[in-house]
């Protein structure tokens, strides 16, 4: 074929598990990654040695039998690191996305239907999404004491911005559709126009944009923990493993490169999945990326 | 035209003044004593207090904004708690490094990207669309500091083709100035590649479904033609607009990588004040880091005008 128009694609059939897999291979392959390290994260204790235990004449050892990715320059072991580190980046993850998303909605949603909120909070979105978001979260950091919360709720406070435009363009070309209309004609209250009528329009799009929030969620902790303003060192994560091995880079690289392996395999995981449903439950979008 | 600029440069300030805001309330509404938080926790009551007076913490909040808004107009950006330099002079002098590795990453991430998105776009669903597009997933995975280790070993420390870390200003030579940014910037630009490959593909494969591009194909336009004249060009408001958005991701990016690599840029400037708890070198950086997001986005507000005369406001 020379021709480079191209046809549309067709509609997906329905059909059994089979079927599923064959035609969600993104959803199939980023879930079982999640699942695997979902196991990883709780099963921890179990899988691995003390994260914390220091050897000292096991230092900077190379990967073998007895320490699978090696030691770090304290002697302690980074497979025990890197599983547990798995931990935090899970839960950072999750709760940035759930906190962002829920907050988001909300605002978004009352962005949406009353007009004159919404002229005030959005030029402070417009504001907040003007500043870098690592940025902004280091900023925060600073101004308290370091913990796995105070870093949850900096990274949160970037992403809200991204939620709210996204809800609010929904609600306002929901509003605009007859059966909005019909159903404020028809005397229906605002509490249950938004909850009944609105809400469950946005949810297909937010939960796309959340996975994409957990992600970016995952690598920001990386990348705060990496610079030092991120989780306190007594918590392994895989960017204060990364911020570790930094000055023994040269000798021991293995502390660096499998906890990154495992950071953007983690990524890899979730944008697969973020992927596979921005397909499924959001065709529009779809098509255009 | 012109109204259409000048309207966008106007609708700059309200964003800039709520950023200006939030700024300096940040500070403020902060839980706890700000000055005992940038103290540290070996301060004596007497560092606090000084603290507190050289960040006018000890008068009326309204006083205080007054002051900090009229100094933000001229151009004051406050006194650095350490180094007793004004902020604006010391981000001056981390400028260039910046500047030069943000540029650069620019452009090795458009030259690669640009085309990687066409030619996958008009290979759709062949072997180098796959490869194109397994290239900007993997992209959006790897770490910027993840990137950056492996290059390193890679072509520093196993085939010692460039320099490890460091940076040397243009003014000691083109050679140097470039060898030590070529690193760096693949490093930072993976992302940002993927993420422009993606977008470019997205839209000229939109743009390869209307039917005036059936027609130039069926006149007997040479395909290269097509594919750039007629595909490209009308595919580049959605291809700016991601270049735009991934300045912002360049400018987290380059935190971390001046970290990687070494380099004194505004990057390093913003980790050590954190890191010393120097806040108002941190209020100057987001300032002038909001600043220079809200002037990019503003230049391709105003290119939209230009690549697509339709577009009016």
């Amino acid at each position: 074929m020379t021709s480079i128009a191209l046809d549309s694609e067709d509609a997906a059939p329905k059909g059994g598990v089979a079927v599923f897999i064959r035609r969600n291979p993104t959803i199939v392959v980023g879930g079982a990654l999640m699942l695997l390290l979902f196991a990883i994260a709780i099963f921890a204790p179990w899988i691995a040695g003390d994260p914390l235990r220091l050897n000292p004449i096991n230092r900077l050892r190379p990967p073998s039998e007895r320490f699978w990715f090696g030691t770090d320059q304290f002697g302690r072991d980074v497979f025990s690191r890197t599983i547990y580190g798995t931990r935090v980046s899970m839960v950072v993850g999750f709760s940035v996305a759930t906190v962002a998303s829920l907050l988001g909605l909300t605002i978004g949603l009352l962005c949406g239907f009353y007009k004159s909120v919404d002229g005030i909070v959005m030029r402070v979105m417009d504001g907040i999404m003007a500043i870098p978001s690592i940025l902004l979260a280091i900023a925060l950091i600073t101004l308290t004491r370091p913990g796995l919360a105070v870093v949850i709720a900096a990274i949160v406070i970037p992403e809200i911005p991204r939620i709210v435009r996204l809800v609010r363009s929904v609600v306002l070309s929901l509003r605009a559709q007859p059966f909005i209309e019909a159903a404020i004609a028809g005397g229906t209250k605002a509490p249950k126009l938004l909850l009944r009528h609105i809400l469950p329009n946005t949810l297909a799009p937010l939960i796309v944009q959340s996975t994409y929030i957990c992600a970016s969620a995952i690598l920001t902790e990386a990348a705060l923990s990496f610079l030092g303003v991120g989780v306190p060192p007594e918590i392994p994560s895989w960017g204060n493993i990364i911020a570790q091995g930094r000055s023994f880079f040269l000798i021991a690289p293995w502390s660096i490169l499998i906890p990154g392996i495992f950071l953007a395999v983690m990524v890899l995981g979730v944008n697969m999945l973020g992927d596979g449903l921005r397909d499924r439950l959001d065709p529009r979008l779809a098509r255009r990326m | 035209m012109f109204a259409y600029v000048v309207g966008r440069l106007f609708a700059t300030i309200p964003v800039m003044a709520v950023v200006a805001v939030f700024v300096f309330f940040l500070l403020r509404i902060a839980p706890g004593d700000p000055a005992a938080i940038i103290a540290g926790d070996d301060a004596t009551s007497q560092d606090i207090e000084n603290i507190r007076a050289k960040l006018g913490l000890d008068r009326p909040m309204l006083e205080q904004f007054v002051t900090w808004c009229w100094r933000l107009f001229q151009g004051d950006l406050g006194i650095s708690i350490f180094s007793n330099l004004p902020v604006s002079q010391l981000i001056m002098q981390r400028l260039e490094p910046t500047l030069a590795l943000t540029l650069s990453t620019l452009l090795v991430a458009v030259v690669l990207a640009v085309p990687m998105g066409v030619i996958a776009a008009w290979k759709a669903r062949k072997w180098a669309d796959r490869v194109v597009m397994g290239f900007a997933v993997m992209g959006f995975a790897v770490p910027v500091f993840l990137a950056g280790y492996i290059l390193i070993y890679v072509f520093s420390i196993k085939l010692g083709w460039l320099p490890v870390q460091g940076y040397r200003p243009i003014g000691d030579g083109l050679w140097p100035f470039i060898e030590r940014l070529i690193l760096p910037s693949v490093a930072l630009g993976t992302t940002y590649c993927a993420l422009i490959a993606r977008i470019t593909r997205a839209s000229m494969l939109e743009v390869l479904s209307q039917d005036y591009i059936r027609t130039a194909e069926s006149k007997g336009l040479a395909t290269t033609r097509v594919l750039l004249v007629h595909a490209l060009k009308n595919s580049a408001v959605p291809i700016v607009t991601v270049i735009g958005i991934g300045i912002a991701l360049l400018i987290s990016g380059v935190v971390i990588t001046e970290t990687v690599f070494n380099i004194p840029g505004l990057g390093r400037l913003t980790v050590d004040a954190v890191l010393k708890r120097d806040y108002p070198i941190v209020q100057g950086l987001i300032l002038v880091f909001a600043a220079a997001k809200v002037l990019v986005n503003l230049m391709i507000d105003i290119s939209y005008a230009f690549l697509d005369p339709r577009i009016r406001y």
